[in-house]
């Protein structure tokens, strides 16, 4: 069992003569450093401290992480931006999951929840002025100690030092006295010319526990007295229920309730197994669906005709028709791409105990907020007495922002009384997912005469994120997720117009890494790939001129491309294909290198080169790391992925059906950091959006011919190649 | 009840023995280290080893390794040079199939102390990363095989 203090309880262990505890207060107009005890009682709501540290007489320095940590490294890059102010010494810092009040809320966001790729971002103005309030008041601590000038003393490597007389005290030899000192008006925060912690390839703190199997992820929690349930879901959107066998469910050994849920059965028992044995046992009939004809061949037959429609406007600049009517050369082509399954590798679980009084609720979650909101809804308890207890998240790439199936767990508890563990199968992990939304786009260009592009215009057909998880955010009937990378593209292209047309379907979509930017970069790129072959110039050439005016995305062209040996001669078969996008403030450039085998349609990747500008570096490994990834999974995406839906729902199941990339197929991948003075970006997502159109331009490179539609199988190459054969024979 | 053998102890669980070895591993024997992925053999979070060799736990059940020895990443000594590799080159991203990789990867060594790239990437395909560790599990299980040598 996880166990995990209250705020309550951290206060009373801290404020008992433990140390040092400082909070981080953020007011709609600046940082306001209070210290713990100011807060004993409930922070009005005014106050939303976001950050904690804890220094104790053992001479640790614990970092209270808000984030939830799904493999991209917070764990270590929070502490590591506080301990830098803080002037710790690394070895003495650990990090502890913060629980889900308040207190922990991202500032800019005003919620707790982990997305976006902006969790350095948000959180890296509050945590190093925390680290600079406590080094500051462990430094006047010892002045008083020592009754000299504060001035004299200074922190370094997790001690005070009076340089004068050369004595020395520990952190944890001066917290307790240093949580007497008030804080200091003013906060001197060091120069990143200064900094020995941040840049550094710090080693994981979370690693080692991940080695040897220790650490905890949700599936590992149990509670004592605790049930598994297993759910018996609909087949088809929309399905109703006909009937089931409730009495040889119940029959079976081990279970002990079924329990009727909107539009589900489940079946909760003494374990999983008997869980598993008693959702056969309901041999649940379910009726057809409210959309028995959805398939992949009419949702295809639904994306390009809703890309006939007039849609929202979502950027215009200049005058796009003229323009393109001017144009001495016009290029027009249609994409499609495909729903796309998270597939975390751990499924989608929860387990929650609902007592009179109280209620917590052990979570592998990337919304603690949200998870806590569902809580207190469906007990009726103040949110005070629901304890969120955030686990290792088994995967989240988005996944994990959705609350579902904490709400099962949390609705059965309090069905059976007892707590319950909800763990899906991967087949319901794979047919009930919130998938990447299929969508197909549609770009007309114009070229001049001296080749340097005038005119683009764009519409996008996707279903929308945002109009179920946030519509306030809708603007003009423009879902931003759905444009994003579109609409803001870097090109300098003087007339411009992206319209967005959203297309309801009933399957279920959300946040997957990279979100838009992971289908738009692969039109934008792909296209701009198409243009400049017509321009008669070389892909990379041709990128450069609409790139005048930036640099960063500049930089990261020329250097993956020289990395790569952009423009030296390969063998026939092989291409080379390059692309950029510019994602959660980070600018990232990718060249792909591949051979096509023409007669089977295989292709094999056999490098991708990435360069990656992202600003301020925290942890150089976890970008590189973070980089290799997002290839990977973008690369995964490209060659393979693709849910498959029929009869009204999806009939991918699991890994046999919906594969995605394997060992033995990934390609050497290099990655080069561009050093920049560039405002802080992204790491978790950025990598991925330009490695799917790298690849198809590299097969264009190699073969010829141009892919618009993902996943890059042996059978659409095959097609694409045998068209572009049959093209030139009929020449 | 089912007589287990599991990281050189004897359990004896009060289960069916056609139970899946991974449930009792996991919920009655509570060594969590072993992970529940696919249910059907093929994503690899669920790797141990029966008698030394690398198998999937949700394919076996309680009654098909009676009598045998069952390791499980828990079994594995602390300092095992696979784990010391996989700290080293920061390879666990999300961590929860690692567990299975480093289980995969010990039995490899185990038959080929010196496995080639291809090698490698040959015998560890069948578990699966959605992180995308892959290269740097490559690296670790080479790094591990020249200091086992």
């Amino acid at each position: 069992m996880v166990g995990r203090m209250t705020r309550r309880e951290f206060f009373r262990k801290s404020l008992a003569g433990t140390g040092l505890v400082l909070a981080i207060s953020v007011n709609p107009f600046a940082l306001r450093l209070i210290k713990a005890d100011t807060l004993q009682e409930e922070p009005s709501e005014a106050f939303a401290p976001s950050a904690w540290l804890q220094i104790t007489p053992d001479n640790r320095v614990t970092v209270m992480v808000n984030k939830s940590e799904m493999g991209q490294g917070v764990y270590t890059a929070l502490p590591m931006i506080l301990a830098e102010e803080l002037e710790a010494d690394w070895e003495q810092v650990q990090f502890k999951p913060a629980p889900a009040r308040d207190a922990f809320k991202d500032p800019v966001w005003g919620s707790q929840s982990t997305g976006g790729s902006t969790s350095v971002r948000h959180m890296f103005p509050a945590l190093r002025k925390a680290g600079a309030a406590a080094r500051e008041m462990l430094v006047h601590a010892a002045a008083a100690i020592w009754q000299v000038p504060a001035e004299e003393c200074r922190a370094s490597l997790g001690s005070v030092t009076h340089r004068p007389s050369g004595q020395r005290l520990t952190f944890g030899e001066l917290c307790l006295k240093a949580a007497t000192v008030t804080i200091p008006d003013e906060l001197p925060l060091k120069e990143p010319s200064g900094f020995s912690i941040i840049g550094t390839s710090k080693a994981r703190l979370d690693i080692p526990e991940k080695v040897d199997g220790s650490a905890i992820f949700g599936t590992d929690v149990f509670v004592p007295g605790m049930l598994y349930a297993a759910i018996e879901r609909p087949p088809a959107y929309g399905a109703r229920l006909l009937l089931f066998d409730r009495k040889s469910a119940k029959g079976t050994p081990g279970v002990r309730h079924v329990v009727t849920l909107p539009g589900a059965v489940a079946v909760c028992a003494d374990t999983m197994h008997a869980a598993w044995k008693g959702r056969e046992a309901l041999d649940a009939k379910w009726g057809q669906g409210s959309h028995p004809d959805l398939s992949n061949e009419s949702l295809e037959r639904l994306l390009i005709n809703h890309a006939d429609c007039e849609g929202a406007l979502a950027r215009q600049d200049g005058n796009p028709h003229d323009a393109l009517f001017k144009a001495a050369r016009r290029v027009e082509a249609t994409y499609i791409l495909p729903y796309l399954a998270h597939a975390t590798m751990e499924p989608m679980n929860c387990t929650a105990y609902v007592q009179q009084n109280r209620c917590d609720v052990w979570v592998p979650t990337q919304n603690q907020s949200g998870v806590l909101q569902a809580a207190v809804e469906l007990t009726g308890l103040s949110s005070e007495k629901v304890h969120v207890h955030t686990t290792f998240l088994g995967g989240g790439f988005g996944r994990r922002s959705e609350t579902g199936v904490a709400e099962e767990a949390i609705t059965l508890s309090q069905e059976t009384r007892r707590p319950v563990k909800v763990l899906w199968s991967r087949e319901e992990d794979m047919q009930h997912d919130f998938y990447r939304p299929a969508n197909c786009a549609v770009i007309e260009a114009g070229i001049d005469a001296r080749g340097l592009l005038t005119a683009w215009s764009q519409r996008i057909v996707a279903p929308s994120i945002f109009s179920r998880v946030l519509p306030d955010f809708i603007r003009k009937g423009v879902d931003p997720s759905a444009v994003e990378g579109v609409v803001d593209m870097e090109y300098e292209i003087p007339h411009a117009r992206v319209e967005y047309i959203k297309l309801d379907t009933p399957v279920p979509v959300g946040f997957w890494r990279s979100v838009g930017h992971s289908y738009n970069a692969f039109t934008v790129e792909c296209f701009m790939d198409e243009l400049a072959i017509a321009a008669g110039e070389d892909p990379l050439a041709f990128r450069l001129k609409l790139l005048k005016n930036h640099p960063r995305t500049r930089g990261v062209l020329k250097t993956a491309a020289e990395k790569a040996g952009w423009g030296k001669p390969l063998p026939a078969g092989r291409g080379r294909g390059i692309a950029q996008h510019r994602s959660f403030g980070s600018h990232v450039a990718q060249v792909a290198e591949l051979s096509v085998d023409t007669e089977s349609g295989m292709i094999q990747v056999h490098k991708v080169v990435c360069a990656v500008d992202c600003g301020l570096v925290i942890n150089p490994n976890t970008l590189t790391a973070q980089m290799e990834s997002a290839v990977i999974m973008g690369l995964s995406a490209a060659l393979k992925e693709k849910v498959v839906l029929n009869h009204g729902g999806v009939i991918s199941e699991n890994y046999e059906d919906y594969e995605i990339l394997r060992m033995d197929e990934i390609p050497e991948i290099q990655v080069h950091i561009v050093k920049s003075k560039g405002p802080l970006g992204g790491v978790g997502e950025p990598g991925l959006p330009p490695v799917a159109p790298a690849v198809a331009n590299a097969i264009f490179a190699a073969t010829g011919a141009r892919i618009r539609r993902l996943p890059l199988t042996a059978e659409t190459i095959l097609e694409a190649v045998g068209s572009i054969v049959s093209q030139k024979f009929l020449q | 009840m089912v007589s287990l053998s599991v990281n050189g102890k004897t359990y004896q669980v009060d289960v069916e023995p056609d139970v899946p070895l991974l449930w009792v591993i996991r919920d009655y024997l509570k060594l969590t280290g072993t992970k529940f992925g696919c249910g059907v053999g093929i994503c690899g979070t669920c790797t141990i080893h029966v008698d030394g060799k690398a198998d999937r736990s949700c394919q076996l059940t309680a009654g098909d390794v009676q009598g045998k020895n069952v390791t499980t990443i828990e079994g594995l000594p602390k300092n095992h040079p696979l784990m010391q590799a996989w700290v080293e080159k920061q390879v666990p991203q999300c961590g929860y199939c690692q567990p299975g990789q480093i289980m995969q990867a010990a039995s490899l060594l185990h038959e080929n102390p010196s496995p080639t790239d291809e090698e490698i990437k040959d015998f560890m395909s069948d578990n699966l990363c959605r992180c995308g560790t892959y290269p740097r599990i490559v690296q670790a299980i080479k790094r591990a095989s020249r200091e086992a040598r």
